[in-house]
């Protein structure tokens, strides 16, 4: 494990120095919008990410609350086993089929909704216990520092297409927002809270900022918006060439957001030791303080 | 403003966002590395 992580990120940064010249180089210029379009390449994976982190949220928060009682456990993982299979059946039968939006595929739809239950089981398995609210944390943190460069990006890619830096009222980029205020008030409430109902507290609010996810993601597909139509899934007008380089962006972006997610993860690992450690510090200096003052007290009766 | 430098701000943008982060995290990291050791000199 020692060994993995330098040589994982010596991957990364020959990853990310190969997309930035792809990107740059590779790519062809848009026809329309010249080379400013180039800005996609860092602020699509940078979403994508930022959603499948959120989606992690979501995740260890819900096995985190269920994990407070056998009972509760029991129901959630039934329901999420019957999600998986509701979800990998439903999109195929006609009468869904037909609320699916015109170049949303039914199996995109259906494995989506699948890796809910799937998820479910990887993370309860690998994060046991207290690590599964350690990486409820974690994948908020690092899911906001990408959704903050997706709203940089954004307005500047905004300003020189549309001439305008925002656009006011437009759900795509109003439920971004939103979204991202719900994790950073998730991070300042497990920031400054020191009730020992916070973990759960943040576990609740999680699970229903988790609401405004789908929102974002399906938004461009449901209303009417200024936002450019999905590169994906979206009836699939995008150059060959732009999505090969686009999704090789987003596979590099992905392996950094997990080294990052790695480190964050091992530093609250630490806090909690060290947290522990002062713990058993002040107890043991307590014990000591009330072994030598018990004579003493013996001694004035 | 030229759209070519919007392109540059974004990347330039994107990557301090990313550095400042790795940053606080390093800086995290040998404030409580600092902490252990000072915990296991109380010993």
């Amino acid at each position: 494990m020692k060994r993995l992580y330098p040589i994982l990120s010596i991957v990364t940064v020959a990853l990310l120095g190969y997309a930035l010249y792809q990107a740059l180089v590779i790519a062809p210029t848009d026809a329309l919008q010249g080379d400013v379009y180039r800005i996609i390449y860092y602020h699509v994976p940078s979403a994508w990410t930022a959603f499948l982190l959120f989606f992690i949220n979501f995740v260890a928060s819900v096995r985190y609350l269920a994990g407070s009682k056998a009972s509760t456990e029991m129901a959630v993982k039934w329901i999420a086993i019957f999600i998986g299979v509701v979800g990998f059946i439903a999109p195929f039968l006609p009468p869904v089929r037909a609320k699916i939006p015109a170049g949303m595929e039914p199996s995109a739809v259906a494995t989506t909704i699948v890796l809910i239950p799937v998820f479910y089981f990887l993370v309860g398995k690998w994060f046991p216990g207290d690590k599964l609210d350690v990486l409820a944390l974690t994948s908020a943190e690092v899911g906001v520092v990408f959704c903050t460069i997706v709203l940089v990006t954004g307005p500047l890619w905004a300003r020189p297409v549309w001439g305008i830096w925002w656009a006011p009222g437009d759900i795509r980029l109003t439920s971004t927002l939103v979204m991202w205020l719900i994790y950073v008030s998730y991070l300042v409430l497990r920031r400054f809270s020191n009730s020992a109902q916070t973990q759960m507290l943040a576990a609740a609010l999680a699970v229903f900022g988790a609401l405004d996810v789908p929102l974002v993601y399906l938004s461009i597909w449901f209303f009417r918006t200024q936002h450019p139509q999905p590169v994906i899934g979206g009836g699939g007008q995008m150059d060959p060439r732009m999505l090969h380089v686009l999704l090789f962006s987003w596979m590099a972006f992905l392996l950094f957001g997990f080294l990052v997610c790695w480190s964050r993860f091992r530093l609250e690992l630490l806090k909690r030791e060290v947290e522990q450690a002062h713990a058993m510090e002040s107890l043991v200096g307590a014990e000591a303080s009330s072994n030598t003052s018990l004579p003493l007290s013996r001694s004035a009766r | 403003m030229n759209a070519v430098r919007f392109l540059f701000t974004a990347y330039v943008a994107t990557w301090v966002i990313h550095l400042f982060y790795i940053g606080t995290l390093v800086r995290r990291f040998s404030k409580l590395r600092q902490q252990l050791r000072e915990l296991g000199k109380g010993k």
